[in-house]
């Protein structure tokens, strides 16, 4: 007892370890912001905001590395009173996360110039938006989740409507924060709601008391798991709470786009998968079912939406949505397997997605100006290099074998297989559907390769500049590299999945 | 008559679809705005109620955070409106702001 009287109070203990990730792109995030305000002159405060940025990425990722080397050998465990997970799952995705941030700060390193834009605050809002993933991927209780949800969402809706002089980008900004304000207040309801069933917020009271206690009265559970399922729906891009994606994905400055499409995806399916695995493991029979139409209705939506367009980032938006079913067959197979080849998936189309979108940005030109079809027909004569990156990246969309979309699919294809039942099924409608989304990454593949109609004015394509070339290549050669020899990847996406907190 | 905490929880469900259906119906981006905020205020009389019943805390400690990202993200939003009003010199409602479609 101290002198007052009082009981004292007894904090939780900390593992630096464990949160250096996300605390370390916090504060770079906090010092370009600082810098900011130090330097005035643009031409010194943006080159050195990156200088900080990318420190920041480098930083967090040896925290990564650490926080790998200490769960292989010691095993996973929780921190700040089992708030905060550190287990593979957290890492791989953190990893996704991370690389996908060092893409989408490598594409607006000229992007920003070009659109003549501040770039501190958008390296800033960046690195924010990427350590509340980071946050996300490794939180065990859903109050955590809430919170680095904002944190991801919050800063994201800013950078959509970052360029506020087109009114397409304020627009998107728009509709991403009434859609994406309006989805979080209904995952929060899910989350009182299943607190209000099980007595705790955290994931693993919530599995031990759904172990122990039979329920007499499901309905609260099952509303609070309904809710939760479609807040998430809305930030995976999962049909039917899609309807913001094409428009938001369009609108955006692109190197958001390519952000939202890998780093989002990964980090919302990461808290979806550890809500579902961890916290209502025990009734699975419950969420199966309502994953499987989930996943059915993504795949159909995406495949058959982006039929209909005639823009190369709104098709490319009805693909993510198809993508989103993909990696949802995996979810809802309910295995181990499903897990790890969900997490394949997330990695693998990571990096699909910022190559492709780094090239749409390229062709678009200035302002994302033109992103229609039209203005792909002939770029195999003005820019050769170009079209046979995007062919490539876009065959690896569609699944071809010896690229690396392939092995995203055959993992999730098998994942189902195995799980059996209505999940055969399932994987029998993705592959219908991929048949259909094939037809529409050929359909742009096919037009780069046509010639432009004679004596039509094109608008000339700026050249490549040395960040979005970066990540351009190293996405194709990522997708070659995975497609022919996979076994690094899936032996990491395996041991991650070991790694998992129960 | 007593008021048993179920009343408090079928109030909070009530404005919460209130939040919801307003969402949904209203055109006035500010109003839907407003439609969000109803809906997180009704979650958080859920949270303090199911507090009160299970006799546990975490509940209202949540209805703190809950509190902070409102109030962010109404600095946001209220944010966004005002840059798409100087921009476009119109009306703020739903129906203005559509060029992206297709």
């Amino acid at each position: 007892m101290n002198p007052l009287g009082a009981a004292s109070i007894i904090t939780p203990g900390v593992d630096w370890l464990g949160v250096a990730p996300v605390a370390l792109l916090a504060l770079a995030a906090i010092g370009i912001v600082l810098q900011r305000s130090i330097l005035r002159r643009a031409s010194v405060a943006y080159p050195s905001a990156l200088v900080v940025a990318a420190v920041g990425i480098i930083l967090s990722a040896v925290a990564l590395a650490a926080q790998w080397s200490r769960v292989q050998t010691d095993g996973s465990y929780t921190t700040l009173s089992n708030m905060v997970a550190v287990d593979g799952f957290s890492i791989f995705i953190g990893g996704v996360v991370l690389f996908a941030t060092a893409c989408s700060v490598l594409l607006a390193s000229r992007y920003l110039d070009r659109e003549r834009l501040d770039g501190p605050e958008y390296l800033a809002l960046m690195l924010l938006s990427a350590s509340g993933m980071l946050a996300m991927s490794s939180s065990n209780d859903l109050i955590a989740i809430f919170v680095a949800l904002e944190i991801v969402s919050i800063p994201l809706y800013v950078l959509v409507a970052y360029d506020r002089r087109r009114s397409t980008s304020l627009e998107a900004g728009m509709k991403y924060f009434l859609l994406g304000a309006f989805a979080s207040a209904v995952f929060l309801y899910g989350i009182a709601l299943t607190y209000g069933a099980t007595g705790s917020t955290g994931l693993v009271g919530i599995a031990n008391y759904l172990s122990e206690v039979t329920l007499l009265e499901r309905g609260t559970l099952l509303a609070g798991l309904v809710l939760m399922l479609v807040g998430l729906g809305f930030k995976v891009a999962a049909a039917p709470f899609h309807m913001w994606t094409p428009d938001v994905y369009q609108g955006a400055p692109t190197p958001v786009t390519a952000f939202m499409a890998s780093a989002t995806k990964a980090a919302a399916f990461a808290a979806l998968i550890r809500i579902l695995y961890t916290g209502l493991g025990g009734s699975s029979s419950d969420w199966r079912p309502l994953l499987w139409v989930l996943a059915v209705l993504s795949l159909l939506v995406g495949s058959i939406g982006a039929v209909i367009q005639t823009d190369v980032k709104r098709m490319l938006a009805y693909s993510s949505i198809n993508h989103a079913g993909f990696i949802l067959i995996g979810v809802q197979a309910g295995t181990i397997k499903g897990v790890s080849s969900a997490l394949t998936y997330l990695a693998i189309y990571a990096f699909l997605a910022v190559g492709s979108f780094a090239i749409v940005g390229v062709v678009a030109g200035r302002g994302d100006a033109d992103s229609d079809l039209e203005r792909f027909k002939g770029l195999s004569t003005r820019r050769s290099a170009l079209s046979w990156a995007f062919t490539l990246l876009l065959l690896a969309q569609a699944g071809v074998p010896l690229t690396a979309g392939f092995i995203a699919k055959f993992g999730v294809f098998s994942a189902a297989a195995g799980a059996g039942g209505t999940s055969y099924l399932l994987a029998l409608i993705g592959m219908l559907t991929a048949a259909i989304a094939a037809f529409v990454y050929l359909r742009i593949a096919a037009t780069m390769f046509t010639p432009a109609v004679e004596g039509t004015e094109m608008a000339p394509i700026a050249k490549v500049d040395l960040g979005t070339g970066i990540v351009i290549g190293f996405s194709c050669a990522l997708t070659i590299v995975i497609g022919v020899a996979p076994g690094l990847l899936l032996g990491l996406a395996e041991r991650a999945t070991l790694l998992f907190v129960r | 008559m007593i008021i048993t905490p179920t009343w408090y929880l079928v109030l909070a469900a009530a404005l919460f679809a209130i939040g919801a259906v307003g969402m949904l119906v209203r055109r006035n981006v500010i109003v839907m705005f407003m439609c969000v905020e109803l809906m997180l205020n009704a979650v958080n009389l859920t949270f303090v109620t199911f507090s009160k019943t299970l006799n546990d805390l975490s509940g209202q400690v949540a209805v703190f955070f809950v509190l902070v990202v409102a109030a962010a993200e109404v600095a946001i939003g209220l944010a966004l409106i005002v840059a798409i009003f100087r921009r476009r010199h119109t009306g703020t409602t739903a129906d203005d702001i559509s060029e992206l479609r297709g």
